[in-house]
């Protein structure tokens, strides 16, 4: 297989990749925003606020990430909502942005189950003691409980960036450039139909493989601590 | 006024009537210590002091305050004032000992940070562990981490430490330390609810003993009473077991 293409066309993977890396990671990062709050909504004591976070978790993890992704993409600017229409990045921002709120809906989803758990991980002494102390419930739920549980399931959210990254190629089809929107335009400019996709693929494979590793390592380095 | 007056308190887990109609007032500078076999209702009744766990019908008034008219008065405050202890300790796992110390104190008291860490080495100091303001609660023995407890607790200068069963999660070489601490506490004249299986702490520092059996208070009375003549056949029972008398 031919690779030469590479040396005309490397910033369109670096560039794609540095996309891909960073609408992972705000997705990651309002996804676990989304995530505490459903999670604290959850475990609560009110029936109707566990029912609103149940109702959100359920309907997004039973509805396909392409189909939420249209909905924001085309169904907010129909409700009036339009997005900034300028380019940062080499990337237009209003795009990067649906695609950011997409996925981070979606993520908050799973990230609220992570936190759940994680929450429920800790020793109820911890609350008691917060609150015996005259902590306000939430105050011992930011101070105490969620750093604990935080530190528990930082594996887990280490997965989730992962699976993210990995799920994050779906907003090529909106038009954010991301890696493999790149590798598509590197496709149609070359006429090479297979070959940017391997380049892609393993540029995938090397950003999560490396991505597990390090998960990997802060496991371990828990297991010991 | 009594410090504490408790009135016709109930508490039900679903079914299970744990504590049935309990009054017991409790005075300023008073050591009461409460024993009674297992299952009998004693960490409900001190939890339900400071509502860890919720009344389900009665009155508790902590200096003149109802603890359960949220209308008129903030638990959270209320709680201040009233230091627990846990059996098993509860330090904050990912603070060291003076963020354990300081935190409440800096956060619902205002007090600056030096202000803070003055009085938790004061505490410190008071529980012999000075040189472990650094230390992670895992770094530490059961005994100092209950003793790093106490003084958390102490931090907020409560009126009134409620203590469940502090040495009980302990190796018994570790006891001693504690129950030292607690018995400064006492002499210092600190108000004090105490759950405790050691029946010669309860001899030597109790004020009043109660027995509590299947929600009830069967018997009370100073420990000289309680130890040498208990009335309720109950009491009795209870007493020969744990004390191998009678
Ligand atoms: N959260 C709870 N839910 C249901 N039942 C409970 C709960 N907490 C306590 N109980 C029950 O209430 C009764 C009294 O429990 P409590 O812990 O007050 O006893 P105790 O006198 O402190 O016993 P011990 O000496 O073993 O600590 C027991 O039958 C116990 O099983
Ligand atoms: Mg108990």
């Amino acid at each position: 297989m031919d690779f030469s293409f590479l040396g005309d066309y490397k910033y369109f993977f670096i560039n794609g990749t540095r996309i891909t890396i960073m609408l992972a990671f705000f997705a990651v990062l309002f996804g676990i925003m989304i995530g505490i709050i459903l999670a604290m909504l959850k475990i609560s004591h009110n029936k109707i606020l566990r029912a609103i976070a149940s109702s959100y978790i359920e309907f997004i993890r039973g509805t396909p990430l392409l189909v939420q992704l249209f909905i924001i993409y085309y169904g907010l600017p129909y409700l009036g909502i339009q997005f900034p229409d300028f380019p940062l990045f080499g990337q237009n921002i209003g795009d990067f942005m649906a695609g950011v709120i997409a996925m981070s809906i979606n993520s908050g989803a799973y990230v609220a189950e992570i936190f759940r758990a994680g929450i429920q991980a800790v020793d109820k002494g911890q609350m008691e003691a917060a609150r015996s102390l005259g902590m306000p419930y939430l105050m011992a739920m930011k101070k105490i409980i969620l750093p604990q549980a935080f530190k528990n399931i930082l594996p887990a959210l280490g997965n989730e960036f992962i699976v993210v990254i990995k799920e994050s190629a779906i907003v090529s089809i909106i038009g954010i450039h991301d890696l493999m929107y790149n590798a598509d335009t590197v496709r149609g400019n070359t006429y090479k139909p297979f070959a940017p996709l391997i380049v892609a693929a393993l540029i995938y494979f090397v950003v999560t493989f490396t991505l597990s590793k390090f998960v990997g390592l802060l496991e371990k380095r828990m297991d010991t601590a | 006024m009594s410090m504490i007056e408790i009135s016709d308190l109930n508490k039900y887990f679903g079914k299970l009537h744990v504590l049935k109609g309990i009054d017991l007032k409790v005075e300023t500078g008073e050591v009461v210590v409460v024993i009674g076999p297992s299952g009998s209702g004693k960490s409900t009744l001190l939890r339900c002091l400071n509502r860890l766990e919720e009344p389900s019908s009665g009155d508790i008034v902590f200096e003149g305050l109802s603890i359960l008219d949220d209308e008129n008065n903030d638990i959270n405050k209320l709680r201040q004032k009233m230091g627990m202890v846990f059996q098993q300790f509860n330090l904050f796992n990912h603070m060291d000992v003076m963020e354990n110390i300081t935190l409440a104190p800096i956060k619902l008291k205002n007090l600056k940070q030096a202000e803070a860490v003055s009085v938790a080495r004061d505490l410190l100091d008071k529980v012999g562990l000075l040189e472990k303001e650094k230390a992670y609660p895992a770094q530490l023995s059961g005994g100092q981490q209950q003793r790093i407890a106490i003084a958390r607790a102490l931090a907020m200068s409560p009126d009134v430490m409620l203590f469940d069963e502090p040495t009980s999660a302990l190796d018994p070489e570790m006891v001693g330390d504690v129950l030292k601490v607690m018995k400064d506490l006492a002499a210092e004249g600190m108000t004090m609810i105490i759950v405790t299986h050691e029946m010669s702490f309860a001899r030597d520092v109790a004020d009043r003993v109660l027995i509590m059996d299947e929600g009830i208070i069967i018997e009370e009375g100073n420990p000289q009473k309680i130890f040498n003549q208990p009335e309720h056949p109950r009491a009795k029972d209870f007493l020969s077991r744990v004390l191998g008398i009678f």
